[in-house]
C-alpha cells in the first residue's frame, strides 16, 4: 500500500509537469493551429540558461529566474514572427516541418554552450522528505505540484476573465470573425507562443529542479507530451490537465509494477497514443471537427 | 526561339521523357554514374553510396507523403524493419544475401500496411502522431527483442563464392566499389518504379487522395484501400533502402534508425521537392553532402583553429534545422523547383515571362 501511495505521489508530480508542458503545446495549437514539435526544446533552452546565470554567471535563483522568463517571452516572439508567420496558409507538413527545424535548431544551441552530459542544477527549493500518508516524498515535488496547479489555476482564470484571454479563445473559434471585431491576430498568436514559452521554460526548470539537468531525459518530455495533448484532445485546455495526469500516473505505476528490464513505461504512453487515436481520435474532450469538402 | 514546351499529340505529352534535351540528359547522366566509380576515390564512392541508399528511401517516403498526403513520422522505424530482417534472415537463417533483400521489403510492406491502418480514420497531424508512435514502438520492439543495443552483424556477402571484399576485376574492387552498381541499379529501378507508378490508376490515385480524399472518394476512388496501397509500396521501398544498408554497413545497429532518421528524410523530400521523384534525389545528394562538407571544414580546421572545429558538431545540427526552416519560409517547393525555374529562365530567355 505504502508503495501505492508513494507511486500515486510520484506520478502526480510528473503528470503536473506533463500537464504544463501540454498547457503550452494545446495553447498554441487552439490560438494558431500550429503543432509545436519544439515544446520539448524550449524546456531545454530554460533549464540551461537558468543553470548558465545560477551556476556560471553567480546570479541569485530569483533573478536568473526572472531573466530567464525574459528570455521565455522573446523567444515566443522571435520566433512566431520569423518562422511560424510565414507559414499561414501552408500545408501541415511544411508547419510541422517548420518547428522541427526549429528544435534542431534550438538543440545545436543549447549543447554548443554546454553539451549533452548531465549535469548538476543548483536546487534552490527545499529537498526534505515529508511524509503523506505513510509515504516519503521530497519536498521540492510537493512545491513544484503547488507551483503547477498554481499557474494552472491562473491560466484558467485568464481565459474565462481577462481581455486578452477571451481575445484568444474567440481568434482560436474563428479567425476572420476575431479580425473582424477589432483583434490583432498577429498580436495574440505572438502572445500565444510567448505564454507556451514561458510555461515551457517553467517547466524546464522544475523539472531539472527535481530531478538533474539532463539533456536527453528532458528533451524526452517533448515526446511525452503527444501522448498527453491527444488523449486529453488537442484543443482543450482540461483535457491537457487530466491527460498530463493520466499519463503520468500510468507511467510512474507501469514503471513500478512491470519489470524494469521491460521498460515498458518508456512506450506505454505510445501505445495509449495509438488505441486513442483508434477509438476517439478527438481525445477525452477535444472537439470533433466536420470537414466539408 | 522556344515560348515553352507544346505538344501536338497525346503520346507525346503522356510521354516519361517529354523533350529531346531531357533524353541527353539522362543519358549524360548515366555515362556519369558509370565512370565515377573508376575515376573516384574510396571517401567520395563512400559518399556516393550514401546520397544513393538515401535517395532510394527518400523516394519511398515520397511516395506516401509527397504524392498521397500522408504525412509519416516513421520512415527510421520502417527502415529498421527491411536491415533487421535482411540482418537476421542472412545472420541467422542463412539465406543469401540477393534473396534476403526481397523479403525485407515484403515484410517491410506487412508492417508499413498494418500501421497504415489507422489512415482511414486520421488525417493530416493526427497520422503523423500516430506514425510517431509507430516509430517509438517499433524502436522499442528491437530494443527489447533478444537483439538488445547490441549491433547485429551481418555476415559478409558472396558472389559466387568470393566474398565482395577480395573480389577485384582489373584492379577494381572493394566493398563500396561492388555496392555502389547495387545501390544505383536499385536506385535506377526504384525510379522507374515510381515515375511510371504515377501514371498508372493506382499512383492516379494516390495523387487524388493528396488534393483532395473526400472528393476522390466520391469519384469512386476506395479510400482505406489505396492509402493501405500507399503504406505498402512506400514501405516496400523503405525497406529496400534498409536491407541494402543492413547488407553494405555489415552491421545493423538502432541508432541509425531513430526518430533523427525520420526527420531526416521528411527534410530531405521537404528540401527536395515533396512529390517529386527528382527532387527526392536532388534532396538526397544536398542533405549528405551539407554535412559531409562540414566535416572537412571541421577536419582542415582542427589543426589550426581547434576551437572553431570543436563547433562543427553543433553547427552541423544547426545548419540541418536552419536549411529545413528557410527552404520552407522561401521555396517550399524545394529544389525540384529551383531547378524547373532555372530551366524555364533560359528555355524562355529572353522573354521570360
Amino acid at each position: 500500500m505504502d508503495k501505492f501511495i508513494q507511486l500515486t505521489l510520484t506520478g502526480l508530480t510528473n503528470g503536473a509537469i506533463f500537464a504544463l508542458v501540454a498547457l503550452g503545446f494545446v495553447l498554441i495549437y487552439k490560438a494558431s493551429d500550429v503543432i509545436n514539435f519544439a515544446q520539448g526544446d524550449f524546456l531545454l533552452v530554460g533549464a540551461y540558461i537558468t543553470y548558465g546565470l545560477i551556476v556560471q554567471v553567480g546570479l541569485p535563483w530569483s533573478v536568473s529566474l526572472l531573466l530567464a522568463l525574459i528570455v521565455a517571452v522573446a523567444l515566443g516572439i522571435v520566433v512566431e514572427r520569423f518562422v511560424l508567420r510565414p507559414m499561414i496558409g501552408e500545408p501541415i507538413i511544411s508547419v510541422i516541418m517548420v518547428t522541427i527545424g526549429l528544435s534542431s535548431l534550438l538543440r545545436a544551441i543549447v549543447t554548443s554552450f554546454w553539451g549533452t552530459m548531465g549535469r548538476q542544477f543548483p536546487k534552490f527549493l527545499p529537498t526534505q522528505p515529508v511524509e503523506i500518508a505513510g509515504a516519503t516524498v521530497p519536498a521540492d515535488r510537493l512545491i513544484a505540484m503547488g507551483v503547477v496547479a498554481v499557474l494552472l489555476v491562473i491560466f484558467s482564470v485568464f481565459f474565462r476573465r481577462s481581455r486578452e484571454g477571451i481575445a484568444m479563445r474567440a481568434t482560436a473559434d474563428d479567425q476572420q470573425a476575431a479580425l473582424s471585431m477589432g483583434i490583432s491576430v498577429q498580436k495574440i498568436f505572438a502572445m500565444a507562443w510567448s505564454i507556451a514559452a514561458v510555461t515551457a521554460v517553467l517547466a524546464g526548470i522544475i523539472v531539472a529542479n527535481i530531478t538533474e539537468l539532463s539533456f536527453f531525459a528532458i528533451s524526452a518530455i517533448g515526446l511525452h507530451v503527444f501522448p498527453v495533448v491527444i488523449l486529453g484532445g488537442l484543443d482543450s485546455i482540461p483535457g491537457a490537465i487530466i491527460g498530463g495526469v493520466i499519463i503520468g500516473l500510468l507511467q510512474t505505476f507501469v514503471a513500478g509494477y512491470t519489470p524494469s528490464q521491460l521498460a515498458l513505461s518508456s512506450v506505454i504512453p505510445f501505445i495509449v497514443l495509438i488505441i486513442i487515436l483508434m477509438v476517439k481520435p478527438y481525445g477525452l474532450f477535444g472537439e470533433e471537427r466536420i470537414e466539408r469538402v | 526561339m522556344e515560348s515553352g514546351i507544346f505538344h501536338t499529340t497525346y503520346n507525346k505529352d503522356m510521354a516519361l521523357r517529354r523533350t529531346p534535351i531531357m533524353r541527353w540528359r539522362i543519358i549524360l547522366a548515366v555515362i556519369f554514374l558509370v565512370i565515377l566509380p573508376f575515376v573516384s576515390n574510396g571517401y567520395s564512392l563512400t559518399l556516393a553510396n550514401q546520397i544513393g541508399i538515401a535517395a532510394i528511401a527518400a523516394i519511398g517516403l515520397n511516395i506516401l507523403t509527397g504524392f498521397t498526403g500522408q504525412i509519416s513520422l516513421g520512415t527510421g522505424g520502417f527502415m529498421a524493419i527491411g536491415a533487421y530482417t535482411s540482418g537476421i534472415l542472412a545472420a541467422y537463417m542463412g539465406i543469401p544475401w540477393w534473396l534476403t533483400i526481397p523479403f525485407a521489403c515484403v515484410v517491410t510492406a506487412v508492417v508499413g500496411s498494418i500501421f497504415g491502418i489507422p489512415s482511414l480514420r486520421l488525417k493530416g497531424l493526427y497520422l503523423a502522431i500516430a506514425t510517431l508512435a509507430a516509430q517509438e514502438i517499433i524502436q522499442w520492439a528491437i530494443v527489447r527483442s533478444p537483439l538488445g543495443t547490441d549491433a547485429l552483424v551481418v555476415p559478409p556477402i558472396k558472389i559466387f563464392g568470393t566474398s565482395l571484399t577480395k573480389l577485384r576485376i582489373a584492379g577494381f574492387g572493394g566493398i563500396d566499389f561492388w555496392f555502389y552498381w547495387i545501390i544505383f541499379l536499385s536506385l535506377g529501378g526504384v525510379i522507374l518504379f515510381t515515375v511510371n507508378l504515377f501514371r498508372t490508376k493506382v499512383g492516379r490515385a494516390f495523387i487524388a487522395i493528396r488534393d483532395q480524399d473526400i472528393a476522390a472518394e466520391v469519384m469512386g476512388v476506395n479510400l482505406f484501400r489505396y492509402k493501405l496501397l500507399s503504406f505498402a509500396t512506400s514501405s516496400l521501398v523503405i525497406g529496400l533502402g534498409g536491407a541494402i544498408l543492413a547488407q553494405y554497413r555489415g552491421i545493423v545497429n538502432y541508432e541509425r534508425f531513430t526518430i533523427e532518421a525520420s526527420i531526416f528524410y521528411l527534410a530531405v523530400i521537404i528540401i527536395g521537392g515533396l512529390g517529386s521523384v527528382s527532387g527526392s534525389v536532388y534532396g538526397a545528394i544536398f542533405m549528405v553532402l551539407i554535412p559531409a562538407i562540414l566535416n572537412n571544414i571541421g577536419r582542415a580546421l582542427g589543426s589550426t583553429a581547434p576551437e572553431i572545429a570543436r563547433l562543427v558538431p553543433f553547427a552541423r545540427q544547426a545548419v540541418f534545422g536552419l536549411t529545413i526552416i528557410l527552404f520552407l519560409v522561401f521555396e517550399p517547393e524545394g529544389l525540384a523547383k529551383i531547378w524547373r525555374d532555372i530551366k524555364d529562365y533560359f528555355r524562355l530567355w529572353p522573354f521570360s515571362y
